[in-house]
Order: structure tokens, then sequence, then C-alpha cells
């Protein structure tokens, strides 16, 4: 198959950055990085400079990938990230269009490749339990209702992408804050420091200029993990109790 | 050069104990002074760096990804192991410290394998009480399964995403460390080089990749927990970045790399599909408790599957080769993963491969769905349910178990499993070898520990399932944190290093004199390119079976292949600057030499031992031939620039298990 990609190129933070046209000829069958490889390979052998993307596993579940394919992040399909996606979806001739995530919080190093490190200064500030190795009691010493496990489960699967905040119009980072926080509150193990956690978490989350959350549900529509939209609504519970323990 | 375990002295099953309460410790006023480097962030890095930072040492944390948490640890499916014993099935530290060494085929240390197994279920208590959420019984206690070929049901897990979980886990501990100031934390910063000062292991030099810029970072100690190198074969399981440079660099300056022929090939990965595939998908190894292994027995049926004129659930039961339950009654398709991974070559190599390229072999759950759906309609009591009906109740059964696996494959290949088998074939999956450690996980360059992957101490020539998390983690949580100390209880005098001086300065340059090199070829093929043709090299050559013929081929081989990288690469822009490709470069030529050292490994080895299969040592039956007498040892290398590497011996000694041969027939 034949297409046409207009792909975002951008050499620095500061650049301006512009839509670049290439052709490149893929099969059905590749995922889109390795269309996006093919590319590259094509750009190398004339000397020209590939198109930089950031990418690891291709298996679903580093979170490296970050680009936005016509419009949405991961691209088309339901539930799966870009490593996943594959040229099947797409038809012969088509045009697609490729940007990275774009967000305040979310600086382009180049090209497609952005600096997520914003989400790790979230997880600083409180997304953890605090226990020093070798202090832990025996693991059957606290039991956990089993649907409790599953839905802190559910939430831990988030892959920190970044989808979410790419897919918000105010580029907020709730639904990525709010699953770490339901996840650890809904176990014992993480009761202890809920209160202090949630407003910790929101008050970095702020000072990295994430936006305001506006209750569109783009994030859990874009999310190829499928994290639910409910995790917000726990977080905003632990983070009212929050303030009303401060007060 | 003699090479010292450093195993303590007394009985096995007391040796950690009384070692961890006689050895030498730092005092915490002295552990504020001293500076540890950890370089890699994945399970065993993260932990350590964690680990030491609550411990008070001021540690430096590196990392080439742009966060801790995308290290490959965090693809792990399956579980891990730990010798609980919850299911009061008879498991114990013994059964699991002889289940590895036995899995491992004899070629790993009684006593690390002890210690392994002893600190196990440490490992599940620290991981619960960070909020990793493993699977759990209806009563809330903790759920295990059972995993490759053990008699025991030892494995923890979190749905099929254990190493995600196990990951945040030690990634949320590193965070937490990094929010104190015990530890700096260093993204996107790639390992060069190492830096030794009067013999000593003192630092690292580093790359920032968003910068280009080249950096001077020094300690008192370095720690690599850097991963393996099945990227070597190009098409792997490993993600995409993963590489050997770390732990080579350390080879360069001294260190020993041992066994580097031992590589693990897992036996259910989706085939390859096309010239550009960039890596490989591993389908978890549970997939064999139902799935049947088969090939058409007749050429003509293959000929047709392959050009699709026959469908093939259309072949009939009888013109069915399920060569696994045919050559392995009493383990059929369970049996080890280098046994299942051998016999898919074996049957493909014959002619019998059923896709376009010939090496692929059908997984096929149509038995499975059938079974199920029967006995689903027996608890439902329905008399007589139609054909149809019983699939329609037999897949909702299959979905439960594999669902997530069931879509994945789907995604990738477009076919749907419940209808049609699978289609897999062995691939690359983790590397046994690594850098030479002693019991206290110390490289023989006094200063320098490799942790995880990264080293080669405990799963010998083959790994079971589910214990590459368990020993990631051991490492770093439990072992590390007191054995370093044995080195930096002499060090509490010796004040910080400057990174401005000499050694550092000549370490600097070497490495900016070898990434100019690269970019001044300006040659026509590009890394990946390069990359491809040496993976092709050395799986063909040192894959799955190896020859003497063909190993002596591919040394010469992967000579050329070397000198003609030197003169005919091309890599795209410039030093100063964000560039992938630069990247890969450097790790190429990195590969490109660790290639070399796995092939003389596999010819120095004349016998055949688990991941190690050598034509040439078989039984009538071609079943592997260990030759315990000659080749129970270590081949720990010492590389030479001008190719006279020098091979050093450790003999293993088992004083505690009998050496027996794997009978899985």
């Amino acid at each position: 198959m034949n297409l046409t990609l207009e792909i975002w190129r951008q050499d620095g933070q500061t650049s301006k950055g512009r839509f670049e046209k290439y052709q490149v000829e893929a099969n059905e069958h590749m995922s889109f990085l390795e269309m996006l490889d093919v590319l590259n390979e094509d750009l190398i052998s004339q000397k020209r400079e590939p198109v930089a993307f950031e990418h690891d596993c291709r298996e679903g579940i580093c979170g490296s990938c970050s680009l936005v394919i016509n419009g949405k992040p991961h691209g088309p399909m339901k539930a799966t990230t870009a490593c996943q996606l594959h040229m099947r979806h797409f038809k012969d001739g088509e045009t697609i269009t490729i940007e990275p995530w774009r967000a305040r919080a979310f600086p382009i190093v180049k090209d497609l490749v952005v600096d997520r490190s914003s989400f790790d200064r979230i997880i600083e500030a409180g997304g953890y339990i605090s226990v020093n190795t070798g202090q832990a009691p025996d693991g059957n010493s606290i039991p956990v209702e089993e649907h409790d496990s599953v839905e802190a489960f559910d939430a831990a699967t988030c892959i920190g992408c970044g989808a979410c905040v790419a897919a918000c119009p105010n580029a907020s980072a709730m639904l990525f804050t709010s699953a770490k926080v339901a996840h650890l509150s809904k176990l014992p193990q993480g009761r202890v420091e809920r209160t202090e956690r949630a407003s910790k978490m929101v008050a970095q989350m702020d000072k990295e200029g994430f936006g305001m959350c506006s209750n569109t549900g783009a994030c859990e529509a874009e999310c190829p993990k499928e994290i639910s939209l409910d995790n917000i609504a726990k977080l905003n519970r632990e983070y009212l109790h929050a303030s009303l323990a401060d007060a | 050069m003699e090479l010292n375990a450093n195993i303590p002295e007394g009985e096995l099953t007391e040796k950690w104990q009384k070692y961890r309460s006689s050895m030498n410790l730092v005092a915490p006023n002295n552990k504020r002074k001293l500076e540890v480097i950890v370089v890699g962030t994945g399970l065993a890095g993260a932990s350590a760096a964690a680990s030491l930072g609550e411990l008070g040492y001021k540690v430096k944390a590196y990392t080439f990804h742009d966060s801790p948490r995308r290290a490959h640890s965090i693809a792990a499916q399956g579980g891990i192991n730990a010798a609980k014993n919850y299911q009061n099935d008879g498991d114990s530290v013994y059964r699991l410290f002889y289940d590895t060494i036995k899995g491992g085929d004899y070629r790993s240390r009684e006593a690390n394998v002890y210690r392994l197994a002893e600190v196990s279920t440490e490992i599940i208590d620290q991981a619960v009480a960070q909020g990793v959420p493993f699977a759990r019984e209806y009563g809330g206690l903790l759920a295990n399964r059972s995993f490759g070929g053990v008699q025991v049901s030892r494995t923890f897990y979190a749905r099929g995403q254990t190493g995600q979980q196990l990951l945040l886990g030690a990634y949320q501990a590193l965070e937490r460390q990094v929010a104190t100031g015990g530890v700096k934390l260093y993204n996107r910063h790639e390992m060069l080089d190492l830096v030794m000062v009067d013999g000593k292991a003192r630092g690292i030099i580093t790359r920032n990749l968003v910068t280009g810029e080249l950096e001077r970072h020094a300690a008192h100690a370095v720690v690599l927990a850097t991963g393996g190198y099945g990227n070597v074969y190009y098409l792997s399981t490993n993600a995409m970045n993963c590489n050997v440079s770390a732990a080579w660099r350390a080879s360069k300056r001294g260190a020993l790399m041992a066994n580097p022929s031992f590589c693990q090939i897992h036996p259910t990965c989706i085939p390859v599909s096309g010239k550009y595939q960039s890596k490989l998908t591993l389908m978890s190894e549970s997939l064999r408790n139902d799935g049947r292994v088969w090939v058409p027995k007749s050429k003509e049926d293959v000929q047709k599957v392959r050009e699709g004129s026959l469908h093939p659930t259309d072949i009939k039961e009888e013109d069915r080769d399920y060569y696994l339950e045919r050559r392995y009654p009493a383990f059929g398709n369970l049996v080890p993963r280098d046994v299942a991974s051998r016999a898919a070559k074996t049957a493909c190599d014959e002619g019998y491969g059923v896709n376009s390229t010939g090496l692929a072999v059908f997984l096929d759950f149509a038995s499975a769905i059938e079974r199920y759906g029967k006995a689903e309609a027996h608890s439902q009591g329905i008399d007589k349910a139609s054909q149809e009906k019983i699939i329609e109740l037999g897949e909702k059964v299959v979905e439960k178990k594999y669902g997530n696996l069931f879509e994945m494959y789907e995604k990738i290949t477009g076919d749907n499993p419940y209808k049609t088998p699978m289609q897999i074939y062995p691939a690359i999956h983790y590397t046994m070898g690594g850098l030479w450690v002693d019991y206290n996980l110390q490289t023989n360059l006094p200063g320098l520990f490799a942790l995880g992957e990264a080293n080669f101490s405990d799963h010998g020539a083959n790994r079971l399932g589910a214990s590459a998390l368990m020993q990631g983690l051991a490492d770093g949580y439990f072992v590390i944190p007191y054995t370093i100390g044995t080195f930096l209880a002499n060090e509490i005098n010796t004040p910080p290093f400057d990174p401005e001086g000499e050694e550092f300065k000549q370490a600097e340059a070497d490495v900016k004199a070898r990434i100019d090199a690269l970019l001044n070829v300006d040659g026509s093929k590009s890394v990946e390119s390069f990359h491809r043709e040496l993976g092709l090299l050395i799986w063909d050559y040192c894959g799955m079976s190896r020859n003497e013929k063909g190993l002596k081929t591919a040394l010469e081989k992967v000579r050329a292949l070397r000198k003609e990288y030197y003169e005919n690469v091309y890599v795209p822009g410039k030093a100063n600057d964000f560039n992938p490709e630069l990247e890969k470069a450097t790790r190429v030529a990195d590969f490109m030499e660790l290639g070399e050292l796995m092939i003389l490994d596999a010819l120095d080895r004349d016998e055949s031992c688990g991941g190690h299969f050598r034509e040439e040592y078989q039984t009538e039956d071609g079943e592997a031939l260990r030759r315990d007498d000659e080749y129970a040892y270590v081949s720990a290398w010492r590389w030479s620039d001008d190719l006279n590497h020098e091979l050093i011996k450790e003999q293993l000694k088992f004083d505690n298990v009998e050496l027996k041969t794997r009978s899985y027939k």
C-alpha cells in the first residue's frame, strides 16, 4: 500500500516546528512503527535525517509510544497503543498525519519525542507507599478483599504514556494521577498515607502546568489501557477529604 | 588467573544467614559519605538504588529511558516464583533451589542459587507492602499458579502483567528516594564507558541523550543492572533499546563475561511475518497448558497450507503430527522451553513449517475448546448439546483463561485463534550468560557489581519460567544492600572522587573518539541493516543448535562484518544532538564484539546443556548430551582487542545435589 505521511518535524524544544510530507510503501502486516522504520530506512538511504519517535517494547506495555495519529492519541483503534496498531486498519492511498503529544507539561524534545518527566515528578510527590526494604510483614498477614484487589489492579495497569493528557482539551493529568491515587488507596497497605498522598500529587500536577479537569471524558476514551473515569471521582473524593482534614 | 567465587564456609542452608551476620558493615555516618552509581533502573536496578538510598548511601541512578518505569522488566507476563508454600503442596526453599539447579542443567553455583531461593519469600512480602496488586483468592489471600514443568504451585502473579506491577513497585520506591534526596536520578543518560582508578571501578562516562553531551560521573562503587544481550540476535522478544553496551564496556575494561553462549529461546512467539520485522512478541508459556503443537504429516498438505489452498482446520486428525506428544509422551506439550524450541526447529528444518517462510508450527486450541465446552454443558445441565453450543461454551472458558493473549495475537496477526490454530515459532527471550560475579555479586574488577540479567550467576544453562523477576529483585532488594558493604567497608576513608581526574578525562576522550569514528565513516549501509545481518548470522550459527563447522564459519563472518561496519556504516546526524541512530550505532558496535565471544564460548563447550545444543553431542534419539566430567565449569572470558581472548574456568562443585540427566519422555 502507498501512503502519504504528514509528519511533525521540530529540531528542538525552542525551535519552530512544521509538517513535512513523505511517501512510504507499506504492507498491511506491518505495525505502525514498522511502517515508520521503513520510512526512516528510506530517509537514511538518501542521507536525510530520520524522523525521531519514541518506542521501546513494541508490546503495548512500556508506555513509550507518543504519537497522535490522524488527530487521535495512539490512532484509530480502541484500547490499542501505536505500537500494537497494524497497517491493515489503513487504506491504500490514504494520507496519515502524525504529531507528538501536545501539552505545556510535555515539552517537545525532537520531532515526535516529548519530555514526560513531569509524570515522574507527580509520582515522586507521593505516588508510593512508604515502606523500606525489609520492613514488610508476611504477604498473607493482611487479607485483601478480592474485588478491592481487582479494582486496585485495574487502576494500576496505567502505562504512563500520557495519551490522556494529549486527548484532553485542557491537557489535564487527572486520569494519570487519579489512577495511582485510586490504586494505592484501595489497598489496606496504602490507606495510611491516602490523605497526604492525594493533596501532594495534585499540588505537583498543578505545579507542572497540567490543566484543570472539565469532565469531558476524552482521556478515558483514548486511554490504551481503558483506565476508568471513575478514578477521577475517587481522586476528587480523596482530595476533598484531604482539604477537610487540613481545614 | 584463578577465579575466587568467595563462597562462605559452612552448610549450604546456613551460609547466607551466617555470612550476613558476620560481614563487615558500614556505619550510618559513613554511608552518607559514600557514593554509589547504579546503572539501569529495571527490576534489579530500581530495587537496588531504592534500597541503597534507604540505607543512607548517596546514590546516583542512570537510565537511557525517559523514565525508569519503561525498563523492559515491565513486559514480563507470567509471574514470580517464591518458596512460600502457601499452597501446602510440599514446596520449600530446598525444593526451589533444587528445581532451579536442575532446570539450569547443573551449570550454576549451588550457594548462589540456594540464597536466591532463600530470599524469594521476602520479595513477595516486600512487593505486597508496596501495594503490588497480586492475584488473590476469594478469602483475600495470595493466589498461586504452577509454571514450566515444576510440581508445585509457587508462582505469584498479577494477571498477565506481573513484571509491570513489580517494576512499578520498585519504581515507586525509587521515586520516594528521589524525593528524599537519597537518590539522584539521571534519565535519558546512557553509560558509554567505565572508569577505573587504581584498579577499582570509580565512575562512568555517560552521554546525555537529549543534548549529546558527554559527562563524567564519579563514585566509590559502580553497580550495573543493565539487563541481557538478547538483541544481539536482532529479532528477539527484548525491547528495541535493550543492549549490552554497559556490560560490554566493563568487559573492555577487564571485567570477565561468563557463559556468553547460554541464551534462552522461548518456544511460543509469533513468527516473523516479513523483512521489515522489528521485533518478536512472546505468547505466554501458560498457553501450552491447553494448546497442542502440531504440523501436517504430509508435505503435500504443508505446501497447500503455505499457499492458502488448504485451511488447517480441514486437515484430518490422522493427518496431523502432534510431534511433542509423540516424542515426549510423559510431558507432551509441557516439556521445558529448550526442548520444545528444538523440536519446533527440527519439524521446520525437515520442511514441515506451516507459513510462507517455512518457520512456523501450529498451536491448536480446538481440542481444549471442545473439552471445556463439554464439561461446561454438563455442569449447566444441558443434555444433548449441539456441537455449536459446545464450541460456544468452550470458547468462553478459553477466553476467561487466555482472553488477553488471544486478543494480542489477533491484533498482531489479524487471525482469530478461536477459529484457526495459532502459528508460533521459537525466539530469543533471555540470556543466562552475563558478567562474571562472585557470591557478593562483585565482578573481578573491585568495586564493580552486576545484578539481574546482566550477571550470569543463578540460572546456569537454562532459566525456569517466573525466575527472572525473582532474581532481579533478590539481587536488588536483598543481596546487594548487604554485599556492597564488603567492599565499601574498606572505603570509608576514601574521599569523593574528582571527575576531573586524569582517568575520567581519558575515558571521556576514548568515548568521543569512538563516536567520531562511527560518524566519520559516512558509508552507504544503515546501522539497522548491519544489525539485521549480525542477528541472522548469530541466529543461524549460534542459535537453537550449533556445530563446530558452523561456529567456525560464523567466527570468520562476524569478524568480516565488524570490519565492514567500520568501513561502510552510515550514521546520520550529529554527536551533540538527540540522535537515536547514533545510539544504535554504538550499541551495534558492541554487539559485533560480543557476538564473537558467544561463538567462541559455544565452540569451547563440547557438550550440550540447557540452551546450548551442540549437534555433535546428542543421544541416539536426538536429546542433549551433557558431559559433566569435562564441562562442569563456568567459562569466563577476558576480551582482548588483538583477538587473543583468554578463557578462565571456574570449576563448579556440587556437594548437595546429584548430577542427573534431564528426561521428559
